[in-house]
């Protein structure tokens, strides 16, 4: 199977930065906040494969990092140092090397993102079918009746009623709300998704239907995904292969059954010990 | 500058067309650069003028750099010479530029000053239209960042416009949009067309005469060069139509003054209650009267 | 005949962090499998039978040792050693697992958990579903059960659809670990017939079984792993 994405020394740094910074945070230092110069070391060194139709998990606590991974792959925030290889067709794009417009385009063709938050990924002043319109919009398609065709599809296919296509998402359940993000998302067929914490707060029932919907696209479509979240379980069903982060760094990495039922680093033992 | 020539000040002092020439330069210079990049907002250093911001400022500055003793011009305001604005910036001209003509027929001017209308005769290669413009961005209303705006503009990133239309089309089952209808210049930037309605944008496509667009309160001028592409934004399937003045049996209606059928028309509430239909280029109307009157004179002679 | 699968030297032991401790599983195993021949590792509770299969299968991280494998194009090589990607790649179409416990998809049919190792292969869904429906029947899993997702099932029916699974697409090498220890004699049976024709098309096996007569029956090579050494205290 090919490689999708190939990400090397990720890292990011809010504050000033000096030389010291990753020395005095990451997972033995047990903070992410740097002694000398106060910065906070989000990502340290993170490196990544990722192959076509693969599932991987980024699994973390809080400030572990994680959504910082796939913010800066999103182009949502701009990494401080690292490269990540984006492997399209027969080409090879150097992602942070891109220019502004490229990475927009990107953005807006090739990948997809659904957040944890639906403001990010929704504009709430247009109905859940223009929100999906607004996506093929972007890739140039300008027959009414096919785009709002597409939109229907989409939203019946994850499970959004067809009737209210034409409501606003501020009036949907948070997991209906999930959903439309979803279906946004996978408008333009991305070969690569990124979902961060997706499921977080929602209802048992809730979650897992969008679980179970993920994996059926999985399979139809063979998008490449990473999965974000800080749920054992999520990670279980969901990731074929799984890091696990702490206070920015990677530490350790391996196939999801090994690293939850022979974790070798201290920290996952104690993450996996502690699934309820 | 050269030193030797003499400012053709009146003598209070003010410069010929009130604006001084450095000013005029500036303006032109930038006319240029908007006619060379068709579409593009272009910024410029809007004068303060002794009317207030709203009363087309934008285009009074564009005429005033632009007209010369021997040049005439008409001044229009929803089509009419004779409303409040248009009298006022006329009697302006007249104050400020001595040897510059002002006309109410169309035909005689090489510059037409207009708010809200395109005058209904086709313009010739040899006059300049100059619209008054309140907001020149039509992303306006999808994106309240003008620096975000501007990368939008440049990646042709309109999307967010094109995602309004599909929602009036969703609601309404047409695009709502009556007038400042969105249209894309040669191939890229899109424009707001000024407040025209809508049966005017398509007198911008392929216009012979060069069309200029200035807003003064957001100091931007912008141009739609000559034999341009000038498209409304529309879907494949849902094209882009005009005010069709239809009466309730489907027949197009006429000017009550001048019988034309072709024009655009403005409703009128007689005192009586009675509603009646008159152009409202009035210019064009009065035009098209004298010349029914001339032939009935001719008919009752003969 | 060339070996299918050859463990030389393996040795796997946990290290907890928090508790400070080395817990031995499985020492110096050297275990060989054929294809078309079954080998079955005995021995006694602890001494690390799960273990070795688990750690071919990359469910654990072996700490010492070789396991060549031999792949379809007759190249050997060392799954202790092998890429992620690589494994991933084997156990969808090489290497099938069949686990004491089901650890399945909630919300699937048994049915769906059955045949799907048949669908990433391409297979129809149509042809999936027969002969998935076929194999159930052969197990005895009543068929009302079909259709329900295996949550709620007894220990003996999820054991079989468990083996439904891992038998419906044949592997090149099949982990068996105790595949009949909740099953009454009868249903015992039908699985052993089951492993003969399996055996008979070329499948390499390594089983754990419960049944001592199974171990003499279908098993053309025994290994007997002995218990592991005792605690070790770490090194501070």
């Amino acid at each position: 199977m090919k490689k999708i994405l190939e990400v090397r020394g990720l890292s990011r740094i809010h504050g000033p930065g000096c030389p010291l910074c990753f020395e005095n945070t990451g997972a033995e230092a047990e903070t992410n906040v740097c002694a000398s110069c106060g910065s906070v070391v989000a990502a340290q060194n993170v490196s990544l494969d990722l192959h076509q139709g693969e599932i991987l998990g980024i699994v973390g606590e809080s400030g572990s990092g994680k959504s910082t991974v796939v913010k800066t792959l999103f182009f949502d925030a701009e990494p401080s140092a690292g490269e990540a290889r984006f492997f399209d067709g027969d080409q090879q794009l150097d992602l942070f090397s891109l220019n502004a417009a490229r990475q927009r385009w990107l953005r807006n063709h090739r990948f997809g993102m659904v957040y944890q938050n639906p403001n990010l990924g929704l504009n709430f002043n247009v109905s859940s079918g223009g929100n999906i319109a607004e996506r093929l919009l972007m890739s140039d398609v300008a027959n009414y009746a096919s785009i709002r065709q597409r939109a229907r599809d989409l939203l019946t296919r994850t499970e959004v009623l067809g009737e209210r296509m034409d409501e606003s998402p501020r009036r949907f359940s948070g997991g209906m709300q999930q959903r439309v993000q979803i279906a946004k998302a996978l408008a333009t067929r991305p070969p690569l998704l990124l979902l961060d914490e997706v499921t977080t707060g929602l209802d048992l029932s809730v979650q897992a239907r969008i679980l179970d919907l993920i994996l059926e696209i999985q399979h139809e479509l063979n998008t490449a995904m990473i999965v974000v979240t800080h749920d054992l379980g999520v990670i279980r069903l969901l990731a074929g292969r799984t890091l696990v982060m702490k206070y920015g760094q990677v530490i350790e990495s391996g196939l999801t059954d090994q690293v939850l039922e022979d974790p070798q680093h201290a920290y996952t033992q104690r993450l996996v010990a502690s699934a309820l | 500058m050269n030193p030797g020539y003499e400012l053709p000040v009146d003598d209070v002092n003010y410069n010929f067309a009130f604006l001084d020439e450095l000013a005029k330069r500036e303006i032109r210079r930038n006319i240029l650069k908007a006619i060379s990049i068709p579409g593009y907002q272009t910024p410029y250093a809007s004068r303060e003028m002794p009317m207030g911001r709203g009363f087309g400022t934008g285009g009074l500055q564009l005429t005033l750099s632009l007209l010369g003793a021997g040049d005439t011009l008409k001044v229009i305001d929803q089509g009419a010479d004779d409303s409040v604005n248009a009298v006022n910036l006329r009697q302006f001209v007249e104050l400020t530029c001595p040897g510059a003509n002002t006309t109410e027929r169309a035909a005689e001017a090489n510059i037409i000053q207009s708010r809200h209308r395109i005058p209904e005769d086709k313009l010739t290669a040899d006059q300049i239209l100059v619209l008054q413009v309140p907001t020149p961005d039509p992303l306006t209303i999808v994106e309240p960042s003008e620096a975000r705006r501007k990368i939008m503009h440049g990646e042709g990133d309109y999307a967010p416009l094109l995602t309004r239309l599909y929602e009036d089309i969703v609601q309404f089952d047409e695009i709502a949009i009556s007038n400042r209808y969105p249209t894309r210049l040669n191939g890229h930037y899109v424009i707001d067309s000024s407040p025209i309605p809508r049966f005017d944008v398509p007198k911008m496509h392929q216009s012979a005469a060069l069309i200029l667009l200035g807003a003064g309160r957001e100091r931007k001028i912008y141009a739609v060069p000559p034999f341009t592409d000038a498209v409304p934004l529309a879907f494949e399937d849902v094209a882009f139509r005009t005010e069709a003045f239809l009466d309730s049996k489907g027949n197009r209606r006429h000017c009550d003054r001048c019988t034309s059928a072709t024009s655009y028309l403005d409703e009128i509430i007689h005192p009586d209650g009675s509603r009646h239909w008159q152009c409202s280029d009035t210019g064009y109307c009065n035009e098209r009267r004298t010349q029914l009157q001339n032939a009935e004179c001719e008919e009752a002679r003969s | 005949m060339k070996p299918l699968l050859d463990i030389d030297g393996l040795s796997k032991y946990f290290q907890l962090h928090e508790q400070q401790k080395l817990i031995p599983s499985c020492n110096a195993v050297k275990v060989t499998v054929y294809p078309g021949q079954l080998t079955a590792l005995t021995g006694p509770t602890g001494s690390g039978k799960s273990s070795v299969l688990k750690c071919i299968f990359r469910t654990y991280l072996p700490s010492s040792g070789r396991i060549l494998y031999r792949d379809q194009e007759d190249k050997v090589i060392d799954l202790a050693q092998a890429s992620e990607h690589r494994i991933l790649q084997l156990r969808r179409r090489d290497i099938g697992f069949v686990t004491q416990f089901l650890h399945c998809l909630p919300r699937k049919s048994a049915l769906d958990i059955t045949i799907e190792p048949l669908l990433t292969r391409g297979v129809s869904h149509q042809e999936a579903q027969r002969r998935g429906r076929d194999l159930l029947a052969q197990l005895r899993v009543p068929e009302r059960l079909w259709g329900l997702p295996p949550a709620t099932f007894s220990g003996g029916e999820k054991q079989r659809i468990n083996l439904a699974r891992g038998l419906v697409a044949r592997p090149r090498l099949l982990l068996l670990d105790e595949p009949t220890s909740s099953l009454d004699p009868g249903t015992t049976q039908n699985v052993a017939e089951l492993i003969e024709t399996i055996k008979q098309e070329g499948v390499g096996i390594l089983a754990i079984f419960h049944h001592p007569e199974l171990v003499q029956h279908l098993a053309d090579q025994t290994v007997r792993l002995l218990a592991p050494a005792p605690v070790m205290q770490e090194p501070c």
